[in-house]
């Protein structure tokens, strides 16, 4: 469609084009040329405060490495633990049994209403008041525990979509030949939405890896956005510096992942032996952010 | 029951959860617009741009983003948004920045899936009346990509109201940095989390409930 909203271009268009492009350029230009006085202005820009990242190796063994493995750490218990609690829950609420279906739709639906914030620092206060968790383990514990809650609530909503997505005759096959409702999930359904949900699932470890940031800054969890306001104290208050680094990695995380999510979904797509069901990003979009009755769906 | 409610105030944080988020809901809806118009329009230096932004402020947590806002941009540089010294003011203010920056790579995304679902011939049939990309964006296309884009955007709205409370990192005493406090310092921690949740299950489950209403309203039949 974008393409399509102009033709293809004349002389004049052309020379249109070449005046905005000029304009634009000279915009950006001016942004970048205050934000380098600005910065220069408060020796922001000083090798001296570049060095630790771009002179060595010390700042990457010593703080971002062990703040990146304990972002990994956390995203990576997330999802192990959320998976199973999110299809349980999923599943639950495609049963036929009123007492299941309202329950885990319940859960679900409140769970999602709910800031991840919120309930990381509810996971925080539970664990010092009611378990005798250490206190460092606290913050780890507490971070994961927000980020399961939240998320076991929308991969419920993943796997349901995923199985619902799922052509009807698949489960119509699975009662012709015989199978129980419990079978035809187990042997039929679920083995194809897990494909289908591939996608959409590895985008989801893209928000919980930017969650896991919150811990950093709110619980006190050496995470790897801690690691940059612990180093920037360590290096001489290079804020800027700190933050840009970090920032770059994340990136360089999210975008490999969200890079490898599109290329599965294509795959999908694609493939001839599959039903052509998919789930991709923008689901998960509206998943994560549709709170109750499937509203915009 | 109630009585460690004294001397906290409840409903004032949650009056600044909704003002943090109205506030970067209409900064967003606008330079997310913006974004979305220069990502389908026929200049390449701007198309790239538009692509990057959002490449980029996607992929970096907003914790990162409204942290660097205080302690970068305020700490370090000194921009204050005009708010000059008086540090829970700057820090309001950086936080609906910080909130903008963000969740505009979000709405662009939102919108341009609108404009996804408007027929090729409705720009077509626009160009065939002679109008200039400008007038076939803003008159003919974005008016029922908007209609469309009403669903992808209520889902933008709502993340939005529970990520107003990353602006706790910078200490904007919205929701749940008040929870955050109370909880530390009272011992009703169910309650409170249970007063907290409710309040934002009252925001953000009318809002799905409403705006889904709207959208099926005004969606373009086609």
């Amino acid at each position: 469609m974008s393409s399509l909203l102009y033709d293809s271009q004349g002389p004049r268009a052309k020379q249109r084009n070449v005046l905005y492009t000029v304009l634009f350029i000279a915009a950006l230009a001016a942004v970048l040329w205050w934000l380098y006085t600005a910065l220069d202005e408060k020796h922001q820009l000083d090798w001296v405060l570049w060095k630790p990242y771009l002179g060595s190796t010390e700042a990457y063994s010593a703080y971002i490495w062990p703040g990146l493995q304990n972002t990994l750490k956390a995203a990576a218990l997330a999802m192990i633990i959320a998976l199973p609690l999110g299809a349980v829950l999923g599943i639950a609420r495609l049963s036929d049994h009123a007492w299941v279906r309202v329950p885990a739709g319940v859960v679900v639906e409140f769970f999602r209403a709910i800031p991840v914030l919120v309930l990381m620092i509810f996971g925080l206060a539970l664990y010092s008041q009611y378990t005798d968790v250490s206190s460092d383990d606290r913050p780890l514990y507490a971070v994961v525990t927000g980020l399961v809650l939240y998320n076991a609530s929308v991969l419920a909503e993943i796997v349901r979509a995923g199985i619902l997505a799922l052509p009807k005759g698949q489960s119509e096959a699975a009662m012709a030949i015989g199978l129980r409702k419990s079978q035809g999930m187990r042997l039929i359904l679920l083995p194809q939405a897990v494909t289908a949900m591939l996608p959409a699932i590895v985008s989801q470890l893209v928000v919980i890896v930017k969650d896991t940031a919150l811990g950093g800054a709110v619980l006190t969890f050496p995470e790897l956005l801690a690691a940059a306001n612990t180093m920037s104290g360590y290096y001489g208050a290079n804020t800027i510096a700190s933050f840009t680094v970090v920032a770059v990695i994340y990136v360089v995380i999210n975008f490999s992942l969200t890079s490898f999510a599109s290329w599965l979904e294509g795959r999908l797509r694609r493939g001839k032996k599959s039903t052509g069901a998919v789930l991709g990003a923008q689901d998960v979009a509206d998943i994560a952010g549709t709170a109750a009755t499937g509203a915009g769906r | 029951m109630f009585d460690f409610l004294d001397g906290y105030d409840v409903l004032g944080a949650f009056w600044t959860t909704v003002q943090l988020t109205l506030l970067a809901a209409a900064g967003s809806l606008i330079w997310g617009t913006l974004l979305a118009a220069m990502r389908v329009g026929p200049v390449p230096l701007m198309r790239g741009f538009g692509t990057a932004y959002v490449n980029i402020v996607r992929n970096i947590p907003l914790t990162v983003i409204i942290l660097f806002s205080s302690l970068g941009l305020y700490s370090t540089l000194g921009i204050s948004l005009g708010a000059g010294d008086i540090v829970k003011t700057a820090n309001f203010r950086l936080a609906v920045l910080g909130l903008i920056v963000y969740t505009s790579a979000f709405v662009c995304e939102a919108i341009r899936s609108g404009i996804n679902t408007v027929p090729v011939g409705q720009a077509e049939a626009a160009r065939a009346l002679g109008l200039s990309f400008t007038q076939v964006l803003f008159v003919v296309v974005l008016p029922q990509a908007f209609r469309a884009a009403v669903g992808p955007l209520t889902n933008v709205l709502i993340a939005l109201t529970k990520n107003t409370t990353v602006a706790a990192a910078i200490g904007v005493g919205e929701a749940a940095l008040l929870m955050k406090d109370m909880v530390e310092k009272e011992a009703q921690l169910l309650l409170i989390s249970a007063i907290i949740a409710f309040g934002f299950c009252c925001l953000t489950l009318p809002t799905g409930l409403i705006l889904g209403w709207v959208g099926k309203k005004v969606a373009v039949k086609r």
